[in-house]
């Protein structure tokens, strides 16, 4: 009960300490003075401290399931183990508003800390920038989706969590995917400010590329947390379905990968300065707008939720909003591009550029992709979904220019590249990727043409980026990064050809035999667990060499709410996951089983943790 | 008569140009060829010609409908003005279930019978695909 009021009149002051700031900043713009006011500080903590009761509010009352409140009411239960209790508070629609804007105001707060060094104009419009989109998101809180809502009478027990995301994956895949997002946010003040303040310049590069770097590998890891959920939670045995909801996560992700490259040019030429700066604005209103189409229930997709439409046209206004005051202050402001010395079309700048070309094309792909069937429907009433084919027939092909450049691009010089220094012995890497891709396509049922072009380009990716590491050159970030990124194309390609699938309905003690592989449906037992029963079911799969390996996969019924959830049995080793799953169709003793052996799985988890770490390299590294 | 460095930005603007449109074109011509249109029952039992691209139906899963084999499932979709029949081999979502929205994505092979390449169902208990709830209101 007392948390309900805490929560929401930390929220109050929270509006009110915006609105403060605010005001001195623009009383601070016109002052003299080289050093930010203290009291500007202490009122960015003040209102960091006020979240911060906030957001704990919330954990408390779902800790002890207060159910007066109402998102604990719709989101908890009692019974609920209490690991799943606290990491409900932000698996739901308010609680993860709060989160965001926990995270703005950390950010802003750090930010406020660690830029010391530069103009204390472009701090404090930083500031002012930031404290819209806090304001925008106090006010969305409070207004649409406040978390502290009472109840009357108070029930005497909630409605639960959907099972399916009570997982430690899907915990902390929330906390993770918004520092990416919010990242963005402290991008897009800074660049504005930047942007106001003429401040667009290598200082501000270097110092905005720690903040990019950051969002970057938060937004890498969350994405791929999802996906590793999506993967043994759902049972489909994929890893990425090209659903709107994981498209949206992956937009903006283009979008900071393109602008991680781009800041560099700009950090050690001084050059595409407009440029880095739309694509930090965009960063963030793609952020901004997938929020939008996953909350507002606009996008049809397998992730959503309960919505609610009024919460979408809020943020669709407040997008706008914020889509006008950057396009307004981009066009106001004039940038002065350096003329810079002439640069030779065979340079590292050059790399850079048309890296930023196949992220842009990438991301227009996606972007047509998942709001095409939104303007559609609108338009003609027609219901259409877009689904994987689309994307593999517009993004692979793309793929193997892409690979050539990134293969070739790094080991370019800055501004002029001789063409003499090409070496010989990239003919003989050309002959040994060819090589194994045509073994590699012989034993896979691929396209003969397209496979191989797509696995030489990737092969040979692969080993420039092993020739980098003995390579002098001093940035073993990149290369490290650039190595993990061929091994994870190369683990997705490898594992969608020889991936294989079966599926079947069968009754206890059933056999069935697929290409040499025998399956047998051994037994099931009951069992009933604190908030949920279980079946669990156990088969035996013979493989052609005569090896047989156990699988249990569960069929779990929740009772709170009710609901079926398959947990697949995967069994993973370094070359692949064996991958079971069964479902229940109906009391009639059939089972709907699935059973896909999925090469080089573990690689690509591997892969993309290993990218990650070249970020942290690259966050650390001195200039 | 312009200057080489005007001329060279004005070659560069239009391939630009160019390269944007044709990125464009292509990208809506494949939307076009890759696309799946989703029907309800109702909707379907009134086209004029069946087309033998890929569809999307809708609706609730009959109650009693649910007749699995060895071999495939056979269920009844409907959305309590029409139904049609669908006829799949594969593995099913969680939250397939008698009474329970579904959409299947297959082929027609007339106006009552789909044989159906995948199942989809989302993974909320109380959601309903905003399609399905759509077909169900308008009838």
């Amino acid at each position: 009960m007392i948390y309900n009021y805490l929560g929401n009149y930390s929220l109050v002051f929270c509006l009110i300490f915006s609105l403060i700031i605010f005001f001195l900043c623009f009383k601070s713009i016109n002052d003299p003075r080289k050093i930010i006011e203290k009291n500007i500080f202490s009122l960015l903590f003040l209102q960091l401290l006020t979240i911060i009761i906030s957001f704990f509010s919330l954990i408390i009352l779902f800790v002890l399931s207060d159910f007066s409140n109402e998102t604990v009411y719709n989101h908890s239960h009692t019974t609920k183990p209490i690991f799943y209790k606290i990491s409900g508070s932000w698996g739901n629609h308010e609680g993860s508003l709060l989160l965001w804007l926990f995270v703005l105001v950390l950010f802003i707060f750090i930010f406020s800390l660690t830029s010391k060094k530069h103009p204390k104009k472009y701090r404090i419009f930083t500031i002012i920038f930031h404290e819209i989109i806090v304001l925008g998101f106090i006010i969305f809180l409070l207004s649409v989706s406040n978390p502290f809502n009472m109840n009357y009478p108070i029930p005497y027990e909630g409605l639960g969590l959907n099972p399916i995301l009570q997982d430690p994956a899907l915990a902390i895949h929330p906390p993770i995917l918004y520092l990416g997002y919010v990242g963005s946010s402290i991008i897009f003040s800074s660049a504005l400010a930047a942007l106001v303040q003429g401040y667009v310049n290598k200082n501000w590069a270097s110092h905005i590329k720690k903040w990019i770097i950051i969002s970057w590998i938060f937004l890498t890891l969350g994405i791929m947390i999802g996906s590793i959920w999506a993967y043994y939670e759902l049972g489909w045995g994929g890893f990425w379905f090209w659903d709107a909801v994981e498209n949206v996560s992956l937009m903006p992700w283009f979008c900071l990968t393109a602008l991680l490259h781009t800041i560099i040019v700009l950090e050690k030429r001084n050059i595409l300065k407009s440029w880095t700066l739309i694509l930090s604005i965009a960063t963030f209103i793609l952020s901004l707008g997938g929020t939008f189409l996953v909350r507002s229930g606009i996008l049809n997709s397998v992730h959503t939720f309960a919505n609610d439409p009024s919460r979408g046209i809020f943020i669709l206004i407040f997008l706008f909003i914020i889509i006008f005051l950057s396009v307004i202050i981009f066009f106001l402001f004039q940038i002065e591009e350096s003329t810079s010395r002439k640069t030779f079309f065979l340079s590292k700048e050059t790399s850079l550029i048309i890296n930023n070309w196949f992220m842009m094309y990438f991301l227009s792909v996606v972007l047509i992709g998942t709001t095409y069937p939104i303007f559609l429907e609108v338009l003609t009433s027609d219901k259409v979904s877009v689904g994987p084919p689309f994307y593999n027939k517009l993004l692979i092909p793309f793929l193997i220019p892409f690979f050539v450049v990134m293969a070739f691009g790094p080991k370019l010089q800055w501004i002029k590249t001789k063409f003499s220094k090409i070496k010989y012995t990239n003919f003989f890497y050309f002959f040994i990727s060819l090589a194994a891709s045509v073994f590699i396509i012989r034993y896979s049922e691929a396209k003969y043409l397209f496979s191989t072009a797509i696995f030489v380009t990737s092969f040979i990716l692969l080993i420039k980026t092993i020739e980098g590491f003995f390579e002098k050159k001093n940035n073993f970030s990149q290369k490290l990064s650039h190595f993990s990124f061929s091994i994870f194309i190369l683990s997705i390609l490898l594992n969608g050809a020889f991936s294989t699938e079966f599926s079947a309905n069968m009754k206890q003690g059933d056999e069935l035999n697929i290409n040499n592989n025998s399956i047998k449906f051994i037994n099931l037992k009951t069992l009933n667990k604190n908030n949920y029963k279980t079946v669990i079911t156990t088969f035996e799969i013979k493989d052609k060499q005569g090896r047989i390996l156990k699988f249990n996969p569960e069929v779990r019924i929740y009772n709170q709410p009710e609901i079926l959830t398959s947990e697949a049995d995967i069994k993973s080793n370094i070359f692949s996951d064996k991958f079971l799953v069964v479902n229940l169709l109906k009391d009639d003793g059939y089972f709907n089983v699935r059973y896909q052996v999925k090469p080089f799985m573990s690689w690509i988890w591997f892969s993309i943790i290993l990218l990650t770490i070249g970020g942290i390299l690259s966050f650390f590294r001195k200039i | 008569m312009y200057g080489k460095k005007v001329k060279l930005r004005i070659l560069f603007l239009s391939l630009a140009l160019l390269a944007a449109v044709l990125t464009i074109f292509l990208i809506l011509k494949s939307l076009e060829e890759n696309v799946v249109y989703f029907k309800s029952p109702t909707e379907i039992k009134n086209i004029n010609e069946l087309s033998d691209k890929k569809i999307r139906v809708g609706g609730l899963v009959k109650k009693g409908s649910i007749l699995s084999s060895a071999e495939k499932i056979n269920f009844v979709i409907t959305d309590f003005k029409n139904e049609i029949s669908v006829s799949y081999k594969g593995a099913v979502p969680n939250l397939f279930a008698e009474g329970k929205g579904v959409v299947a994505e297959g082929f027609l092979k007339d106006r009552n019978f789909l044989v159906a390449k995948k199942i989809l169902a989302k993974h909320d208990e109380n959601y309903m695909p905003p399609e399905v709830k759509k077909a169900l209101e308008n009838n």
